[in-house]
């Protein structure tokens, strides 16, 4: 692991931390998610307001809760196994597969149910992790900086492959409004699926320690005890599923994993297993964010969160990489 | 041919490893049969285009109605192998490098997000009644600061990141792509309806009346860098070299990178962002022409990329009946390329 986080925080802040820090940032990211059942061109108030509160609202927000979640939480999964701060699900390619696997099933099982397309779409995230990974074990020059940018190639490759197959099979419109991502559509009986997500959470916390040792490399986690090759394909398939999931059901969530993962490494520095509920929290918090601003800035219609998350992602990994370029 | 074989200096020294001495001669002739033959593929490919199934009989009025509406996609081939072959080629010049080109660091996303922003800032209005030069200098200006802010910042570090700058470049496009598409969603349809006829065309439908609009700027700005050629060929040695050797490195690069922003932004309009033609357009002029002399490698990168286009255009129009693919063709495969050599060769 690159080490981009100074020594130990000073005493008092880790006092701090430990007592109140956690609870205030739940408490913060609580706000946000009343906040967004409340937001909304429907007004609540008006009859069959209650109805509509728990068929859009309260599915809406637990969606924005699991997909947050879900993607903060692989992006620091995949930054582990690949012992780089850069890479998560959008800069390895991960949720362009996810779309090609989605994509292949609308074409060749126009009838299946959203349950098969979702396997496909992992399965296929499942696929392309792995050949990124492949790819970086036979890369020559494996900097930190180079590892995001092999990934983020192949996932612009695979995206023209996935627009080339669309277009062909007149499918370029669904690609465009299915892949923002966006949780305008969710609603009771579409977003349910997302707990499968909440699965990969619990897991994830189940597993972070043997994550943290493969984090050190293959040859120190070998000689942990730790059967290293095993804890990478659980690993990828965690992520796999996490983000083929969300595809399917919300769109991409750019740099989401990349961005609160980071923050909170360098706030708190790197142990994996007590910064896992604060990237879960943060997740949750940025998302929700977000949502909220595409939902007001533009009332009665709605900015897709992905776009929201592009520019503010994209703002906040390049404060990342300058930050590391500082330290040399 | 006469004037190319003027050797101001020679630059061939510069290239890796001591390359055997080959009489100047003998590599003039190779480089004009194949640039005669570039050249040949090209003609054939855009007589192909002209005239390849054309359903009215030959010579009457109907056959010479096709065949102009076919010119137009021709000369659009044309007009975007020159700008992004002689873009790619000046900017590896000035920056020294031969792996990151204008489009790969998100000039073209760059340019949709200032024309996207005109219209957001000032209205639809603003689009049509800054068209001409104002635009264009308003525009290049921006872009030629964002691109002078980015190498600005890169070469005071310690050592010019080629990584890091890829990386910044790649994700920069990415953040400038949504930031475009976001303030797009929050225009009126019909100013959204202006703005799209100006960003998204394509080989197929790309608007005939700005097309010579685009060819004259690129006679221009081709005649610019061909009489400076000579002095791309010092600057390309590097900024301590060029400098002892009389040339004004900063103002150069200056107005070299002025010249491929105008490029990419007059590409850019007719047929939207192409990531990585430039990319391998360039990489195959340097495997032909074996010197980075630019009086041979700006005429070899114009022929080249026009043949790969026109081909590619002619095989996907008339054999897939796709020809509205070539962009995301061109993507595919140029990206293919670009990752095996990044990951062959490194960053070099």
């Amino acid at each position: 692991m690159t080490t981009l986080t100074p020594a130990p925080a000073p005493t008092a802040a880790r006092t701090w931390q430990r007592s109140g820090g956690l609870l205030a940032a739940a408490l913060l990211t609580l706000a946000l998610v009343v906040t967004s059942l409340f937001v909304g061109v429907y007004d609540l108030g008006a009859h069959g307001g209650e109805d509509m509160f728990w068929i859009t609202r309260v599915p809406r927000t637990l969606a924005l809760v699991l997909a947050g979640s879900a993607m903060a939480v692989s992006g620091l999964v995949l930054q582990q196994l690949t012992q780089n701060r850069f890479v998560e699900a959008t800069t390895a390619g991960t949720s362009e597969w996810a779309a090609l696997g989605l994509l292949l099933s609308v074409i060749l099982l126009p009838t299946v149910g959203l349950a098969t397309r979702m396997v496909l779409a992992s399965a296929a995230a499942f696929v392309g992790t792995m050949v990124f990974l492949a790819v970086l074990r036979r890369v020559q020059v494996r900097t930190t900086l180079v590892v995001p940018v092999v990934g983020l190639m192949l996932g612009a490759v695979v995206s023209a492959l996935t627009t080339l197959i669309a277009v062909q099979t007149n499918y370029l419109q669904l690609l465009g409004t299915w892949f923002m991502g966006s949780f305008t559509s969710v609603v009771r009986g579409q977003y349910e699926v997302l707990w499968v997500v909440a699965a990969v959470c619990v897991a994830i916390f189940v597993l972070a320690d043997r994550l943290t040792v493969a984090g050190l490399g293959r040859d120190v986690a070998t000689n942990l005890g730790l059967s290293y090759d095993r804890v990478l394909l659980v690993g990828t398939a965690m992520v796999a599923v996490a983000s083929g999931v969300t595809t399917v059901v919300v769109g991409f969530l750019p740099f989401l994993g990349l961005v609160v993962p980071n923050v909170v490494s360098l706030l708190r520095g790197d142990d994996l297993r007590s910064n896992l509920p604060w990237v879960c929290l943060g997740g949750v918090a940025l998302v929700t964010a977000c949502d909220i601003l595409g939902r007001v800035v533009r009332m009665p219609f709605e900015i897709p969160v992905g776009m929201i998350l592009g520019v503010v992602g994209a703002a906040g990994f390049l404060l990342l990489v300058l930050r590391v370029r500082r330290r040399g | 041919m006469a004037e190319l074989v003027t050797p101001v200096t020679p630059l061939s020294a510069a290239g890796p490893g001591p390359a055997p001495r080959v009489p100047l001669r003998d590599t003039m002739a190779r480089y004009g049969v194949r640039l005669a033959l570039v050249t040949l593929v090209a003609v054939v490919a855009a007589v192909a285009i002209l005239v390849w199934d054309n359903p009215a009989a030959p010579g009457s009025s109907g056959y010479w109605t096709i065949v102009r509406s076919r010119l137009t996609s021709v000369g659009t081939i044309l007009v975007v192998a020159f700008c992004h072959g002689v873009a790619t080629v000046a900017f590896h010049s000035v920056t020294n490098n031969r792996i990151l080109t204008p489009s790969i660091l998100g000039f073209d996303a760059l340019y949709r997000v200032v024309q996207t922003a005109l219209v957001f800032f000032l209205g639809a209005g603003s689009l049509a009644a800054t068209d001409g030069l104002p635009k264009v200098v308003l525009q290049s200006v921006l872009m030629v600061g964002f691109a002078t802010l980015l190498y600005g910042w890169l070469f005071t570090g310690k050592r010019a990141d080629l990584h890091l700058l890829l990386l910044v470049g790649v994700v920069l496009g990415m953040g400038f792509g949504s930031l475009s598409t976001f303030m797009q969603r929050m225009l009126t349809p019909s100013e959204f309806d202006i703005l799209s006829a100006r960003l998204f065309g394509s080989i197929s439908t790309s608007s005939a009346e700005y097309l010579p609009w685009g060819a004259a700027v690129c006679v221009v700005v081709g005649t610019v860098l061909w009489r400076r050629r000579h002095v791309l060929d010092v600057v390309a040695l590097g900024r301590e070299t060029a400098t002892s050797l009389g040339v004004r490195h900063q103002r150069e690069v200056l107005l070299t990178l002025l010249l491929v922003a105008v490029l990419v932004s007059v590409s850019t309009s007719l047929v939207g962002p192409m990531t990585f033609f430039g990319f391998v357009a360039a990489l195959l002029t340097y495997q032909v022409v074996g010197t980075s002399r630019h009086a041979l490698t700006l005429p070899m990168v114009v022929a080249l990329a026009s043949a790969m286009l026109l081909l590619a255009y002619f095989v996907l129009r008339h054999v897939f009946y796709a020809g509205g693919l070539v962009t995301v063709v061109i993507e595919l495969g140029g990206g293919l390329v670009f990752l095996f050599h990044l990951l062959r060769k490194g960053l070099r």
